[in-house]
This record gives structure tokens, sequence and C-alpha cells, in this order.
């Protein structure tokens, strides 16, 4: 297989549709990330983000369309063949989807115990190290019930960096941690990205956060990507939907609709 | 009107059948884990902990059911033996039910609410969090990590302790007849030991043997499907409960009529009585 070079990305999807019943999610989606990039997704709540989180690691499978993974078709290949695939990525989910049973230690541990090749030191070292990196020293011993939300999220974050992966998808790292915390995880996407030179893709929906990690901004909207480019060109985009989103205001139609939501 | 009535009928029972099929497809990829997974040893590290909940949930219910089972089959049925002058052959009647039909029934009816439960809600709430996309996430299969684990310890204990369940079932019959009734301990004993064979007990095992594993199968299919929120984490409790309890009493009377008719092939019919 050949190391990709920045002209061949290193996910790609290619006409991707997603269906939930009569709810169109995805709609004949494409798009191609490029290695060693850190690119934030933004879009409204509901856009289907996470929902296409999910099939970059074919989490979810596509209706129709087709999913690539260094250049390789990976939405047709079967569980079993997918986890030498998967083993390049971390995931954060939005809400974490630590394992109760285990404590943060534990979970942070799983993903190397499952993959194997590990002695405990090891395990133990990059347990320590992970958690040090998202400043949570200390919680070893604890389980999830025990942590906060903030701090859940955190460990989350460690344990899907715990395997040094390619590429990290992250769903909502910021959000439910206070600014300073929320700054800390903006440094270490930068940081992942530079030193190990690791592919982001952030799922967010704080503007803060997209102006200080990303090297490309896309925005979900109807199933497809609205607006492709750079955090310059995001902040000057002329697109009404891109703008409103950016500088957070409420459109007249929501305006509409909450007034006739308090007038009845 | 007419044909929407038709309509209706004929969606659900397509529906009804695609998730019997899917449940299938659950089954058979368990199945294919279970003889992949069995040379890797830290599948079996997961085995013991899965085990140890089961018992330590159950225990307790089922000791107390085999007991009562015992108490009211022999207060029940001393009435009319006695005036049948057969109040001796009690045993028979009690421990035979006990052994054979309504240990293994009830016992995995308290399983299928106990454990059966627990495991639709801990697998629910699994899901509906996200955590077994995170499993898969991390290149581990949910069937094998979490499927397959509870299905062998559901099927090695629930035998096990439908075992118990006889015991206090046979304890129970026993403190009414000779307890409280007066029947002479000996003949009682000398009775039931002539017909309760070795076979009565492999009835009720391979029974429960297939109880088990179809109340862990069922609520482990429920608890992976279930959909989001707390109240669908219930409704599918309920759901997994109704399902394993019909599907015990069905499988009760298929295996009953199969290994009767393979013991009258082997051995022939002998009166008890
Ligand atoms: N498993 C599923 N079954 C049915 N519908 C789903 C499923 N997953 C997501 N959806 C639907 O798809 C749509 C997009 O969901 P998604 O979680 O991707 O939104 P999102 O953009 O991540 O929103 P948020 O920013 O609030 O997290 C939603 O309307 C949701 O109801
Ligand atoms: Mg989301």
């Amino acid at each position: 297989m050949s190391v990709p070079t920045n002209h061949h990305p290193i996910i790609e999807f290619r006409g991707v549709s997603k269906r939930f019943g009569s709810l169109v999610v995805l709609d004949r989606m494409d798009l191609r990330i490029l290695p060693g990039q850190t690119t934030v997704i933004i879009g409204e709540s509901g856009s289907g983000k996470s929902v296409m989180l999910k099939h970059t690691l074919c989490l979810l499978r596509p209706d129709e369309g087709e999913v690539y993974f260094e250049g390789a078709r990976i939405d047709c290949l079967s569980e079993i063949n997918l986890v030498p695939i998967r083993k390049n990525f971390g995931f954060l989910f939005q809400l974490g989807a630590l394992f109760d049973s285990m404590t943060a230690a534990e979970n942070i541990a799983f993903p190397l115990e499952e993959h194997g090749g590990f002695t405990p030191e090891e395990i133990q070292n990059v347990v320590t190290g992970k958690l040090r990196m998202v400043g949570l020293d200390g919680v070893q011993k604890k389980r999830p019930a025990e942590l906060s939300g903030g701090q859940r999220k955190r460990v989350a974050l460690a344990r899907a960096i715990a395997l040094s992966p390619k590429v990290v998808l992250y769903d909502e790292p910021t959000t439910g941690l206070d600014p300073v915390r929320a700054d800390v995880i903006n440094e270490l996407i930068i940081k992942l990205k530079k030193e190990l030179g690791v592919t982001g893709l952030v799922v967010t929906h704080d503007m803060a956060s997209v102006f200080r990690v990303a090297d490309r901004v896309l925005m979900l909207y109807q199933g497809r990507f609205r607006f492709d480019g750079t955090v310059d060109q995001v902040r000057c985009s002329s697109d009404p939907v891109v703008k409103r989103f950016v500088e957070g205001h409420a459109s007249d139609e929501d305006l509409l609709s909450l007034q006739t939501g308090v007038s009845q | 009107m007419a044909i929407s009535v038709f309509e209706t009928v004929g969606r659900v029972e397509r529906e009804a059948i695609s998730a019997f099929g899917r449940f299938c497809i659950f089954c058979r990829s368990a199945f294919v884990w279970l003889v992949l997974g069995s040379t890797d040893r830290r599948n079996w590290r997961l085995l013991t902990p899965q085990m140890y909940e089961v018992g330590n949930q159950s225990l307790f219910v089922i000791l107390i059911t085999g007991l009562f089972i015992g108490l009211v089959l022999a207060v029940q049925a001393y009435g009319q033996l006695q005036s049948l002058g057969l109040e001796e052959r009690l045993g028979v009647l009690v421990n035979l039910s006990v052994v054979q039909e309504l240990g293994p029934v009830l016992a995995a009816v308290m399983l299928a609410g106990r454990v059966g439960g627990a495991l639709v809600a801990e697998l629910g709430t699994m899901n509906v969090t996200e955590q077994i996309d995170a499993l898969r996430s991390m290149g581990s299969d949910p069937i094998r990590y979490l499927v397959v684990p509870r299905f062998i310890a559901c099927l090695l204990m629930t035998p096990l302790l439908t075992l118990f369940s006889d015991l206090t079932g046979a304890i129970g019959g026993w403190l009414i007849t000779v307890q409280m009734y007066g029947v002479a301990s000996e003949p009682y004993w000398y009775f039931t030991a002539e017909a309760v064979e070795p076979w009565s007990m492999w009835t009720g095992f391979i029974k429960s043997l297939f109880f088990g594993g179809v109340i862990a199968l069922i609520s482990c299919y429920k608890g992976f499907t279930c959909r989001p929120g707390a109240e669908g984490v219930g409704r599918a409790c309920t759901e997994a409960f109704v399902a394993s309890l019909i599907s015990i009493l069905v499988l009760d009377f298929f295996l009953g009529l199969l290994l009767q008719s393979i013991y009258k092939a082997v051995w022939g019919f002998t009166p008890l009585l």
C-alpha cells in the first residue's frame, strides 16, 4: 500500500446517502479529507453531523454511495474485516460512551487490550500519559458515574487517543467544558496534529474552537456540505445560512415560530 | 375499510417476520462467535463475572420458588392420594413433577425475570448511550464481547440453579408429607427413588439448558435493538420477558414430547402409581 501523499484523501465519501425511515439525513454527500489536516464540521443541531462521523468508520453504513479509507473501499467490508481499519481511528463520542462497568483507567486501557500486543506496564504508562494530557491524572480508579460531565468527556478523549490513531474523530469535544478547559482541549487537538500528524475531524458548535483549531471548515446543511473553505473564508462568508450560524443569529423564520408559539 | 384492515394485518405480519429473521441472524452470529472465540483465552476471562452475576442475582429466588412448589404440590395432592390409600406414594408425584416439569419451568421463569431483565437493562442502556458503538469503534465485536459470555453463563447456570430448585422442591414435599401429615419416611423415599430415574433428571436438565439459552438470546437481542431513552429500555425489558415466557412454555411442551418419545422408544412405558 502506498503512503498517502497530500493529494490523496485519507477519507473519502462518494455520493453517500443515509435515510432513517422517511427522514433523509445525508443526501448524496461528497467529502475528501486530506491527511494531517484538522477539518471542522459545523451545522445545526440535528443536521446529521454525528451520523456523518459514524459513516467514516462504518458504524453506520450508507444506503447509497461509497466510503473509502486510504483509497480502499470500506463500506462493503464485514465487521471482522473492518477491525484492522478501525484501529486507525479514535472516536470521541458526543456523550462520551464510557463503559459504565469499568473504571476510568480500564476504559482507557480497553482499546490497548482489545488490539493486544502491549505489556501491563506499557498499558499503565499509556493510561497515565493520556490522562495527564487531558488534565485528569488521579481519576484512574473512578467509575464514569462518579465523574462530572466534562470529566467524562475528557476521559473519553483520552480513550479515543489511547492507541495513537492516525485519524481522530471528535464529536463536540468542548461541549460542556468551562472556557479554560475548552481551550486546553483545543490545544490538545492542535498538538496532536503538529506532533503526531493526526488527521482530525471535529464536529462542534463552538465557534471559538472552530477559529482556533480548523485548517478547513465544512458546513453541513440539509444533507450536504453548504460551505467548504478556510477559517478566514468562513468569517467573511456572504452566504446567509453560514453567516447566521457563525454570528449566532436566529433566522426570521425561527423568531416567527417562537412568537406564534408564545402568543398561542 | 376492509382493505385497510388487511393492509394493517399484512404490515404487522411482515414486520413480525422480518424481526424474527433479524433475531435468527443475531443468534447465528452468536453461535459463530461462540465457536471462533473459544480459542482465545481473553474471552474466557469474561465468563466468570457473568456466571457470578447470574448465580448471585437469582439463587435466593430460585430456592424460594422451589421450596414453595414442593409445599403446594404436596398439599394439593395429599387429599386425593390419601382417599385412595396411596399417600405413601406422594413422593412420586411431587418429586417427579418437580424434577421434570415445574422445577425447570418455574426456575426459568424466575430467571427470565431476574437475569433476563437485568440483561436487557444493561445492554439496552449500553446501546442507547452509544457504548455498543464505542465497542465496535475500538475493533471489538459486541456479540463476541457482550453476548457470548452472557449466553454461556446462562446456559451453564440455568441447569445448576434448576438443581437447587429441585432440591428445595424435594425438601418442601418432604416437609408437608412426612413432617406435617405424618406419612412414614421410609416408604416415601423408597417409592420416590423407584420413580425418579436418572432419565427424569436428564429431562429436567436438557429442558433447562434450552430455557437458559433462549432467555439469554432473547434478552440480549432485545437489549441490542431497544429504542432510545429510558422508555425504550423499559419497553424492551417487558417485551423480552413476555417473549421469554412464551418461548419457555412452548419449548417445554415440545421438548417434553420429544424426550418422552425417546424414553418410550428406549425403555417402553412404565406405570408409576
Ligand atoms: N439511529 C438512528 N435512528 C433513527 N434516527 C436517527 C438515528 N441517528 C440519528 N437519527 C436522526 O438523524 C438526524 C441527525 O442526527 P445527528 O445525531 O447526526 O445530529 P447532529 O447533527 O449530530 O446534532 P447535534 O448537534 O444535536 O448532535 C436526527 O434527526 C436524528 O433524529
Ligand atoms: Mg451530534
